[in-house]
């Protein structure tokens, strides 16, 4: 394991052992299937129950719902770990505990977390969450769909959402929407929808050559039909999806250096056993530079998550030091294994190695949750007090 | 059932070892130990007899300094209900001596079936196991690859190049476990939140004297590059005279 700084010294025994329960169950149970599961474009539904069995949905909410009550580097570990098998995996976990657990924890009532928080973290329900729409990406505060309340306290719902993680899959949408004919984005609140609600419609998006691992599905809503109690009562504005996203970031931070160091490792061994011109190719200042810069990038990275787990964990972290973390660490993890699948030569484009797989998903990775640039003007926000969004 | 579990605290064989400068031991930074390989088959032997009985309590038992803790937990997040760290400097080279510390508390625990693995993988004596019954006068099956209890008598099958042999014993008894017997299972992460709350009791012990002393360790030599015999079926021929006739293998 790639550990050059010796950071798991500053990890307690608790977080090492979840990171190695993780670890373990990612080389047995995710790496030998999810080269097959990329080409072939489907997610490996099949290690979702094993993934719930070893506790990693919504792994740092509360005991009382059945979760794992973990601090919140242990829950980076996690993502860290799986990401090291692949994106899409890792992105399956993110969606059902960061986005949809989440906020049913934070926003919920007490009827709604008791109902639904012990079946998602045994799997037995899978969630999807609906922000994104086709004309509104980095700018969720322009959505159209629109729920307006009857009478009676039912909600009819209708609108679009595209590109979601868990779509098809999923028993369950959280779906973000404007109320009342209100196009303020005061207006926004969360909507916990059965898809299997009449007049909800989830379609498989075809053709990605990214995070292929991964369910993305375009949400159709026609005249759905919701109960009262269907609405996160606590939810209010664009500021509540945003406190999912700024959650489900700080995982990703974690899990990109996951990627990066699963290129890493690849390039390090084949670099170990590829001779060319007499000697192995790692024997060659060129890789070796690649190498070089491969690490120091990966253990600033994890420097990076760790003191961040720790303000988490202590209350004190910002969404802005999230999007810097985000930023800074998927970015890297993509030039990582662009640079890692290079080293590799012509058996670097094969799916029976990681990196392309990697170098592919992370392009994903670098879009969703806030764009590489969007993340760019948060910082540019904090730095300055100006905004560019505006 | 009570079940005991003897477990040692060893470098992941997975590691890169380096002799330390005194060269009768290995250097441990950057090592990482976890529960020895066949102790964890032992761990998850007794786990499962537990499950299939519905009842009953596993105890682990350690000997050596405060790092043991985090094996004993390990065993605990696995499934174990309690664990004794039985507290030494050092865990002696002589496997008499280990085996006397371990049979003192084993005979305060009056359990029905005392588990070891078939070795501990760092010192592969085989011994220990073997010795604590002779201590504590009770049968003892080595190297088990498959084991049941049922009405108050065990059965223990012994693999041995593909030839095996099935025993009966009464219990109170040592089975020493082989790996053929259950892939240790997973800790989840509840389990590990949950192994902080279970009792791990530490009983400082002085392990009497050690009549076996290391005094030298060597990491064996360098392997050399492979040679290529040719390609195919063709060299299969050329392959197996040279194992037979140069590295005596075959
Ligand atoms: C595989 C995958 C899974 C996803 N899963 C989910 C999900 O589960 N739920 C969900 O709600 N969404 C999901 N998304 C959607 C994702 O969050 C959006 O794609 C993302 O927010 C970007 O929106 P967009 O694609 O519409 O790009 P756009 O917003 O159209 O951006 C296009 C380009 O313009 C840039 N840009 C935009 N605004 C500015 C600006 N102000 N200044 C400078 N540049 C700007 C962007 O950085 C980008 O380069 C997923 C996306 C992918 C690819």
């Amino acid at each position: 394991m790639t550990d050059f700084y010796a950071i798991d010294s500053a990890l307690s025994e608790e977080e090492r052992a979840v990171r190695d329960s993780v670890h373990r169950f990612v080389d047995e149970r995710v790496l030998p299937i999810i080269g097959d599961c990329y080409v072939e474009g489907r997610f490996p539904r099949d290690i979702v129950p094993e993934l719930a069995s070893l506790g990693v949905f919504g792994a740092n909410l509360p005991e009382e719902y059945g979760c794992a009550g973990l601090n919140n580097v242990s829950y980076g570990l996690i993502m860290q770990e799986l990401e090291r098998g692949d994106s899409g995996v890792r992105s399956f976990a993110s969606v059902q505990g960061a986005l949809v657990m989440y906020p049913i924890f934070a926003f919920g009532s007490d009827e709604q977390k008791r109902h639904y928080l012990p079946k998602m973290a045994s799997g037995e329900i899978i969630g999807c969450f609906g922000l994104t729409e086709p004309d509104y990406g980095s700018n969720p505060a322009g959505m159209i769909t629109m729920a307006r309340q009857q009478s009676d306290g039912t909600w009819i719902l209708n609108g679009a959402k595209m590109w979601i993680t868990n779509g098809s899959t999923a028993q369950v949408a959280v779906v973000w929407a404007k109320t009342n004919g209100d196009k303020d984005d005061k207006s926004i609140r969360g909507f916990v929808v059965p898809t299997n609600s009449k007049g909800f419609t989830a379609r498989d998006q075809k053709g990605k050559l990214s995070l292929r691992a991964s369910d993305t599905s375009e949400l159709v809503f026609q005249d759905v039909h919701l109960p009262a109690d269907a609405i996160l009562p606590k939810s209010g504005g664009l500021k509540s999806p945003l406190m999912c996203l700024t959650q489900a970031r700080y995982g990703i931070a974690w899990g990109a250096i996951g990627a990066a160091i699963a290129c890493f490792e690849e390039a390090t061994s084949y670099a170990g056993n590829r001779v060319m011109f007499g000697k192995p190719i790692g024997g060659f200042q060129l890789q070796q530079a690649r190498l070089a810069e491969m690490l120091t990038e990966i253990v600033k990275g994890q420097l990076l998550t760790l003191h961040l787990g720790r303000l988490k964990d202590a209350g004190t972290m910002t969404p802005q030091q999230v999007s810097l973390a985000k930023r800074n660490n998927v970015s890297v993890a993509t030039d990582i294994a662009r640079e890692a699948r290079r080293l590799l030569g012509a058996n670097g484009i094969l799916a029976e190695y990681a990196s392309m797989r990697h170098m592919a998903n992370l392009e994903s990775v670098y879009t969703y949750e806030g764009t590489h640039d969007v993340h760019t003007l948060v910082l540019g926000q904090a730095i300055t007090g100006l905004n560019a969004f505006q | 059932m009570k079940i005991a579990v003897c477990i040692k605290r060893a470098a992941d064989m997975e590691t890169r070892f380096k002799i330390a400068p005194s060269g009768t031991s290995v250097d441990e930074t950057g090592v990482k130990f976890d529960i020895a390989d066949f102790d964890g088959f032992a761990v998850e032997a007794a786990l499962q007899i537990k499950e299939k009985e519905g009842a009953g309590e596993v105890t682990v038992i350690s000997l050596g300094a405060d790092a043991v803790q985090e094996t004993l937990r390990k065993a605990l997040s696995m499934g174990a209900d309690k664990a004794v760290h039985l507290k030494a400097d050092a865990v002696p080279a002589d496997a008499l001596a280990i085996a006397r510390v371990l049979a003192a508390e084993l005979e305060t625990g009056g359990y029905d079936l005392m588990l070891f693995g078939r070795m501990a993988i760092d010192a592969a004596n085989q011994s220990v196991g073997p010795m604590a019954a002779e201590l504590l006068g009770v049968p003892c099956v080595t190297a088990a690859s498959q084991l049941t209890i049922a009405n108050g008598k065990g059965t223990a099958r012994r693999e041995l190049e593909g030839a095996s042999e099935v025993l009966e014993f009464p219990l109170p008894a040592v089975v020493t476990i082989d790996e053929g017997i259950a892939r240790p299972r997973l800790p989840s992460l509840k389990g590990i939140m949950a192994a902080k709350k279970k009792p791990l009791e530490v009983k400082p012990v002085q392990a009497g004297e050690s009549r076996v002393t290391v005094i030298k360790m060597e990491l064996p030599p360098e392997r050399t590059g492979g040679r290529i015999i040719g390609e195919g079926p063709d060299a299969v021929p050329e392959l197996v005279r040279l194992l037979q006739t140069e590295a005596k293998v075959l």
